[in-house]
């Protein structure tokens, strides 16, 4: 249930351009056409019983009780399918309908438990609700008759239960599952007086349940309840906020017992999410107050040295001397810093402040670097703005998607649902990935083409299409002779029509039969409104940023972007990545976007922090780790970014760490990092500070404190305390100055405000004058750049290639239930669904081998080698395998190796020629040498007392 | 900083640019790339790759770019 203290409006809301005016017991009011009599009611002020609709779902008229009656009109229809019509007078009350709703509900009693003092629902409970709005006194036909009353609870999903004799069988789960997850799991299984509801012939947690929770919110009873109320009882106040989780930024009501979180449940109002959610952010927010959480500042000498609990005050006096005693030493571009995307825009925004002006370097960088970094490269220089096009509400409107080295329904889960609801409704499905992903082929969508192209050969793939478009006159000529500039044009035009970039030139390369690609074309480029979606796929590669520009090229030469339907939507991945690049955390860039080159970006910030920026780029995080084997880079400070696990190339990393003599790690848990830190300020979740996060939509929400920080202190006051001991003081009482700093110094959200954020919910930006309200989609009437630039992008193969010894090719990626290092999803019940990461093969590839489902494997590349459990499945091509890396045990990025992109040094995740051979041992040498090192540095935490044996310092 | 790393990542940059037909802009892309996202050891490295006067495998394009450029691209 999702709460009585929310106004339910019973059905959808309908846009339409038209309204027209109702009398709702004698109160008119005016509607978009199209809307319900039950909305209308609900909006006049009136609520009609109702048990079978809610605001979330299309009407069903099953369960009967809100009847109306209708002047002119015979019977009693139910007001959730009747549409108001204009001059149409409606009664909701009268004795007729107070006894036909009264008759339902008796029926309705007559098999349910009577235990409403005992339920978990009670005091949220809409048929407990109902029973009173209806002034049920008795039941006249008794309880001695065939009842429900008697079966048993399926508690084995982790976080809910189904108690099946409080079902009323209202379908709205059964609806809830299709209409607004698209899964389709559930069902009414028999009819009439045998009808129940199923999860398939299994329980929940082995159907096809994805445990969003559109289900749980959605039942009237307690039929469906979050163990976490069962458990507490029923929250007492609750506070929105947003998502720490993924880039889609949903946003969510905290609901509270005191300090304590009893529940996270989508917010309705949410423009991102418009009240869905994925397990992850509905369910798995236990992490925030596990027993491993790190509640005291650390410092040691050596890594080898036991942690020694100490102050805050202790602890920055400590890191502050160690960074200034290493300048001294090595110069003060021997120091650098690591904002995160996990912590808010106020937060990354005074960690790359304090590298700028407080280190005096621009050695800052950001976990974009190895993401989305290439999109930042590509998007600036084909349209002149490092951010997607569109928000979320787009897909509505587009007639054909392209989702690109994307799996949406397990990395942005949310917008998924929505876009499969589009398909569902006829728009055309491109997919391009090396996988056989879950859009596919999912209930009710089926892709129109799915190109299973190699890996590494996106370039390839996106210029076959766009010579079909240029090459059988296809191209949107009028768009780009109005909003392209025209010399690029035609030179990139020549290019892309010459033969071998045709798809059967090209054939070779992509793996994919050029009639698909064909077809491909013609179906995107005829589409009214296409749009273009991409993730990692396209970006973790050595021509990432040559990618997204074909992704540019692709959408302008069709006319698709500037309106809704369309589009170039990059599927950020973290809660704030966008947020970090935004706030300057690129060792090139200020924020905004702006070259440390330019004088005058320079003077406005020097002006603003007293300090003189420094004109020449920084190091990248990899140009970091490398500068460190090299001796020349010594200290580092890392906020909410686990790099030892994330990064390629583990075992360069883990020399580059252990290269330093200063490594500061702001984390709330001792992660892989913190095992080769020499101090650890204890970090903040993000249900512990103040703060707004921005999505990939550029929207720009609120994060709200709704419990003390852990550890005494919100991340952004711990880089504030940190800057102090420096000797550089930041003056903040509140991180909505921080913001009003940001707003002073970056064009684009000149008018951004938190007034304003509360006032609008969130708000896009650019956010300015010229768009007081933000902005929805970009480039409307011409480029940022002013006009498009087509840019010239030849294929060439990633250096990485296969051979004799070497000759399958790993590809990586996420699951829906773990995040990112697993650092949060690992110490929630998550784990229930992905205990450990697993390689996928083919089945071909592994009968080859003598391999078979569940053996152990070693995966082994030019860089290293790591053992895994076998699962065999055709969603794989021959020669590709597939693993994830949310388990540090597991040592994914073991074999990933250290090409990039080009451009960007985005690691080329995606491609890493392996061997993949049967094993006996579950352990490789770099998994045993890590079990062993974990033991010492976990060892080491435990010891935690001060050098006089004292108790630890408060 | 390796320098046979960074002759590799000059020389992707340089097979980027390597499609343009008209050379200066080539030679220019090429050169403005590196000076605008290399941090100053890392170019300083690469001159003394460079300047040591063997081959190195360097792109031909990076060549021109470390000549034609230099005062734009060496640190100060």
């Amino acid at each position: 249930m999702y709460s009585n203290k929310v106004v339910d409006y019973g059905t959808p809301q309908k846009r339409s351009d038209n309204t027209v005016t109702v009398h709702i017991d004698g109160k008119p009011v005016c509607v978009p056409e199209g809307t319900s009599v039950m909305r209308a009611a609900t909006e006049a002020g009136v609520q009609i019983p109702k048990l079978c609709a809610t605001d979330t779902l299309e009407s069903f008229g099953s369960c009967r009780l809100c009847l109306v009656e209708v002047d002119g009109r015979r019977g009693t229809p139910a007001s959730c399918t009747t549409p108001c019509e204009d001059g149409m007078a409606v009664s909701t009350q009268s004795k007729k309908l107070a006894d036909l709703r009264r008759g339902v509900m008796e029926l309705y009693i007559s098999d349910h438990p009577l235990d409403c003092l005992t339920c978990p629902a009670n005091g949220n409970c809409e048929l407990q609700d109902m029973a009173g709005a209806v002034g049920l006194r008795d039941v006249r036909y008794g309880y001695e008759g065939e009842n429900h009353l008697v079966q048993e609870k399926d508690e084995s999903n982790p976080y809910f239960t189904f108690d099946p004799t409080k079902c009323i069988v209202c379908s709205r789960c059964v609806r809830a599952c299709e209409e607004t997850q698209g899964t389709f799991a559930l069902t009414v299984e028999g009819r009439g007086f045998d009808s129940k509801i199923a999860a398939g012939p299994t329980n929940f947690l082995d159907s096809e349940c994805v445990s969003c929770g559109a289900c749980v919110q959605a039942c009237p009873t307690s039929t469906l309840m979050e163990k976490s109320i069962v458990d507490a009882g029923q929250p007492d106040h609750s506070v929105t906020t947003t998502c720490a989780y993924c880039g889609v930024g949903c946003s969510f009501r905290a609901e509270m017992q005191g300090n304590e979180v009893v529940r996270m449940v989508p917010d309705k109002d949410g423009k991102a999410n418009h009240g869905h959610s994925c397990v992850k952010g509905r369910f798995a927010w236990g992490y925030a107050t596990h027993p491993d959480r790190v509640k005291q500042p650390m410092i040691r000498k050596k890594i080898t040295d036991p942690w020694r609990e100490v102050s805050w005050e202790e602890a920055f006096e400590y890191a502050a001397s160690e960074i200034k005693r290493i300048q001294a030493k090595y110069g003060q571009a021997s120091t650098g810093g690591i904002t995160s995307s996990r912590c808010t825009n106020e937060e990354t925004f005074l960690v790359q402040k304090l590298i700028r002006a407080g280190f005096g370097n621009n050695n800052v960088d950001t976990c974009a670097r190895v993401c989305h970094s290439p999109t930042g490269y590509g998007l600036k220089t084909t349209l002149g703005e490092s951010a997607g096009t569109q928000d979320f509400d787009s897909v509505e409107f587009t007639d054909c998607v392209i989702v690109l080295g994307a799996n949406p329904t397990d990395g942005h889960p949310v917008f998924a649902s929505r876009l499969k609801k589009r398909l569902r409704e006829g728009a055309g499905l491109i997919v391009i990935d090396p996988r056989q992903i879950e859009l596919v082929k999912t209930p009710h969508v089926a892709a129109d083409f799915h190109l299973q192209l190699r890996p590494g050969a996106n370039v390839a793939v996106m210029n076959a299409l766009a010579h079909v478009v240029v090459t059988e006159g296809l191209e949107a000529t009028d768009y780009i002779a109005q909003r392209c500039d025209l010399e690029d044009y035609t030179k990139w035009k020549a290019f892309i029509s010459e033969e071998r970039n045709s798809p059967e030139a090209l054939e070779e390369h992509t793996g994919v039969p050029a009639d698909q690609i064909r077809g491909a074309a013609r179906l995107f480029a005829k589409a009214p409104n296409g749009a273009i979606y991409y993730g990692l796929g396209v970006t973790e590669h050595s021509q990432g940023s040559t990618g997204v520009m074909t992704i540019a090229n692709l959408a302008m030469l069709t006319g698709n972007i500037g309106r809704p339907g369309v589009g170039v939507n990059p599927l950020r991945g973290q809660n704030n990545v966008q947020g970090s690049c935004d706030m300057g955390s690129f060792p090139h860039e200020l924020p905004g976007y702006r070259h440390v080159s330019d004088p005058a970006v320079r003077e406005l910030f020097g002006n603003e922090w007293g300090v003189k920026i420094q004109p020449e780029p920084g190091l990248r995080i990899p140009n970091m780790f490398d500068a460190a084997v090299d001796g020349s880079f010594k200290a580092l400070y890392v906020q909410g970014e686990d790099i030892a696990q994330s990064d390629p190339d583990t075992q360069h990393v883990q020399k580059a760490l252990e290269s330093l003599e200063c490594l500061i790690v702001q984390d709330i848990f001792l992660n892989e990092t913190a095992k080769y830190a020499h101090v650890i300020f204890p970090g903040s979740s993000f249900l512990e500070k103040d703060g707004t996060f921005t999505n990939a939509e550029r929207r720009i929400s609120m994060v709200r404190k709704v419990m003390p920080p852990l550890a005494g202190l919100a991340d952004w006051e711990v880089t504030v305390r940190f800057a102090e001991a420096l000797g550089y003081r930041m003056d903040y009482s509140h991180p909505s100055e921080i913001m009003d700093e940001i707003a002073r110094l970056t064009p684009t959200f000149t008018g951004v405000s938190y007034d304003k954020i509360d006032k609008l919910g969130s708000v896009q930006w650019p956010c300015n004058d010229a768009a007081p309200e933000g902005t929805p989609y970009m480039h409307e009437q011409e480029f940022v750049r002013g006009k498009g630039k087509f840019v010239l992008t030849e294929f060439q193969a990633t250096p990485e290639r296969t051979t004799r010894k070497f000759p399958l090719i790993l590809t990586t990626g996420r699951i829906l239930s773990q995040y990112n290092v697993g650092a949060q999803t690992r110490r929630t019940h998550n784990q229930t669904w992905h205990d450990e990461d697993v390689i996928e093969l083919h089945p071909h590839d592994a009968e080859n081998r003598g391999i078979e489902h569940g053996d152990m494997v070693a995966m082994q590349s030019r860089k290293g080698e790591t053992v895994m459990r076998c699962v065999i499945t055709e969603r794989m091509q021959p020669g590709v395998v597939y693993t994830t890396f949310h388990h540090p045990e597991s040592g994914a990025n073991v074999v990933t190796t250290d090409n990039s992109d080009w451009a960007t040094n985005c690691p080329e995740y995606k491609v890493t020629a392996v061997q993949v051979k049967k094993v006996t041992a579950d352990k490789s040498d770099w998994q045993q040498r890590f079990d062993s090192f974990a033991q010492q540095q976990d060892s080491l935490a435990r010891q935690g007392f001060t050098e006089d044996n004292e108790q630890p310092a408060k | 900083m390796d320098a046979n790393k960074l002759v590799t990542m000059a020389n992707q940059i340089a097979s980027f640019f390597a499609t343009e037909p008209d050379r200066v802009a080539a030679v220019a892309g090429t050169a403005t790339h590196i000076q605008k996202f290399w941090e100053p050891r890392m170019r300083k490295q690469l001159f003394a790759t460079f300047d040591e006067g063997s081959d190195h495998g360097m792109h031909e394009l990076v060549v021109a770019a470390l000549t034609e450029h230099r005062s734009n691209l060496e640190p100060a």
